[in-house]
């Protein structure tokens, strides 16, 4: 295994909710290896972009309180100023946002959008910044780099300013990049052209990816490996083949089986019950997932949830997934 | 006899330019489709954003003014009584809108957002309609407590099948479904997609399914219509469209959906850089002069692509 780039050490985000503090981000333990695509899965609701934003310390520190270590090449990040901060973010670590038209400048061409972080973190002059910028430009597949050089974000189509976005992210070779939802907003055809985009990059610059979303889908066709949320908590954490093949936490397999897919088509999809509960409803206590699958008897989780490693790799929060069953499903 | 026949239907957008504000030239957004959905059928448009899908929902239920084409509905010509309100084609024919946070409005409670169809089309006395209203909740699964809540007590989900429960309260035959399930999560988007089997099957709907989402789509319709640059690309059963794909978007389209086996990944980026560069040189083979669909040519008794 190679080495670790980014550690999480019980990472904790809190956001003020009515003068209280209620975690979104509740006690996170992860490292991200250099070279891999991990992705963050889970519903809305389950801490993942909050957690991301957390990394690179995004977060409005007047209501938002951050816990813990962030640990990036062995440095740690969270006790950081914003000026050394900023030394980090866009140089080190880049950043994908979910909407294109909002992470650009409307009134900035896309030349001077890409040189900014050009100009802030490298000793390139004017030309220097130009040429790389066109360079990016060509590397994110734009037909004709010099043209959108000059172009304003209004002028392209939503996956060629994904593809504009992507460019910025990577300009100064980040080796880390997180990418929040970058297909989201995209069509499918578009949305298989930036993925592809994105792993032909990650090949190339062997940087690290943390991809954030909500479709397995893609999560399947990216990841090395792959981390499930539920509530703030990673549930279970495996390699990508082992996860999709041998899914054992319960809010795992409901996600799978909930997936409109050819086999099952005329068959009723599985429904989770209930929502993620709002973050001052959340029962701390216990495995936080039972709240949604009252079927299941109290007495197969753990009464203080921890991780088992049931194959090298794989983790599994909480003992109910031993006995776990479907609704109407047989015991085994 | 089919539920309901679109015939060469046109949707055109004028643009206006110059001093005077003259038209200068059309966007052509809807451009000559025609289509059949019979009773109890869901009927599947896919297409990109701007394929003209949205359009081609909206046009049916009036919300577009026709430029063209003729629409029947139960054998009936109602092409001029489409936009007039209270006629009974607008009580026949209702729609499931995208965004639940818009659709909903927020200064009104449940009841009267479900109750706002039925008393602009039925004299109903206070407890029948508050009856009708208990009715419509339990078909979407909710209490009748939620009556008196308004909109932003509830999830995306629960909009959604308040959005359901207002479509269908009164007994439409027919629902326009523009993208009910893409702005929610995974398993909310699952139980949405249950209610509106479940509901088909009580009330014998047909749907007109609008969505981007090609695995959505292939749960829900029996028949489906590919759409690009205003017109149809391909049109058939499930079995035609995915098992057996003719024109060269399609097959795009098909290629593109992520597959949930991390096993198949490398052969699928290979089959989509394939397409990709397939779909380049054969362009003119596809697509006539200016990128313009050609006419749907039968290929199976259920099976048309568009053709040279």
């Amino acid at each position: 295994m190679s080495d670790v780039l980014l550690a999480l050490r019980d990472l904790r985000t809190s956001f003020r909710i009515q003068g209280k503090y209620y975690a979104a981000v509740d006690g996170i333990n992860l490292d991200v290896y250099e070279n891999e695509v991990l992705a963050l899965v889970g519903e809305s609701g389950s801490g993942k972009s909050a957690t991301a934003l957390t990394i690179t310390k995004l977060h409005n520190e007047n209501y938002t309180r951050m816990e813990g270590e962030v640990l990036f090449d062995d440095k740690e990040l969270l006790g950081l100023t914003e000026n050394q901060l900023n030394k980090v973010r866009g140089r080190r670590i880049g950043m994908i946002f979910q909407d294109p038209l909002s992470a650009l400048n409307p009134l900035i061409r896309i030349g001077a959008q890409i040189e900014e972080s050009l100009t802030f973190h490298t000793d390139l002059d004017a030309s220097g910044r130009k040429a790389r910028a066109l360079e990016l430009l060509e590397a994110v597949g734009m037909v004709n780099p010099a043209l959108t050089y000059r172009q304003l974000p209004h002028q392209l189509s939503g996956g060629m300013r994904q593809r504009v976005v992507i460019a910025i992210a990577i300009a100064c070779k980040p080796s880390l990049l997180i990418a929040d939802e970058p297909t989201t907003a995209l069509d499918v055809t578009i949305q298989a052209q930036i993925l592809d985009l994105l792993r032909d990059l990650q090949k190339e610059t062997k940087a690290s990816i943390i991809l954030i979303t909500h479709d397995l889908g893609v999560v399947a066709e990216m990841a090395d490996r792959v981390a499930v949320m539920y509530a703030g908590q990673i549930v279970e954490l495996a390699p990508a083949m082992e996860l999709f093949t041998n899914p054992q936490h319960p809010y795992t397999r409901s996600l799978l089986a909930s997936i409109p897919s050819a086999d099952k088509q005329d068959d009723h999809l599985h429904v989770i019950q209930g929502v993620v509960p709002p973050l001052q409803h959340l029962p701390r206590e216990g495995c936080r997932f039972s709240l949604r699958t009252p079927w299941v008897p109290e007495n197969i989780h753990e009464l203080e949830p921890t991780y088992h490693e049931i194959s090298p790799g794989h983790l599994v929060l909480c003992t109910c997934y031993k006995k776990f069953t479907f609704d109407g499903e047989e015991a085994v | 006899m089919a539920l309901l026949e679109v015939k060469n239907l046109k949707v055109h957008f004028p643009i206006k330019g110059g001093v005077f504000g003259r038209t200068v030239g059309y966007v052509k957004a809807v451009d000559d489709v025609s289509f059949v959905i019979e009773e109890g059928q869901t009927v599947g448009l896919v297409g990109e954003s701007g394929s003209g899908k949205s359009t081609t929902g909206k046009a049916i239920l009036g919300l577009e003014r026709l430029t063209a084409g003729t629409i029947h509905f139960n054998g009936e010509n109602i092409t001029r009584y489409i936009g007039k309100n209270r006629s009974s084609y607008r009580k026949s024919v209702q729609m499931i809108f995208q965004d639940v946070f818009s659709s909903l409005n927020p200064r009104k409670r449940v009841r009267d957002i479900i109750a706002e169809p039925i008393r602009n089309f039925e004299n109903l006395t206070k407890g029948e309609e508050e009856k009708r209203i208990h009715e419509l909740l339990r078909i979407v699964g909710m209490t009748p407590e939620a009556e008196w809540k308004y909109p932003f007590e509830f999830s995306g989900g629960q909009r959604q099948r308040i959005g359901v429960a207002r479509a269908i309260a009164l007994k439409p035959k027919l629902i326009v479904a523009d993208e009910p399930v893409s702005a929610l999560d995974l398993s909310v988007q699952a139980q949405v997609l249950n209610y509106l089997k479940d509901i088909q099957q009580e009330l014998k709907l047909a749907y007109l399914f609008v969505s981007h989402d090609l695995g959505v789509v292939k749960h829900m319709c029996e028949t489906l219509a590919i759409m690009h640059n205003a017109r149809f690309v391909e049109f058939g059963s499930r079995e035609d469209i995915y098992k057996d794909p003719q024109h060269i978007y399609t097959r795009r389209l098909i290629a593109a959906i992520p597959n949930t086996d991390p096993r198949m990944r490398e052969e699928n980026a290979n089959n989509r850089a394939l397409l990709t560069s397939a779909y380049e040189q054969e362009y003119s083979k596809y697509y006539g002069e200016g990128g313009r669909v050609y006419d749907l040519k039968p290929v199976s008794d259920s099976h048309f692509v568009a053709m040279p």
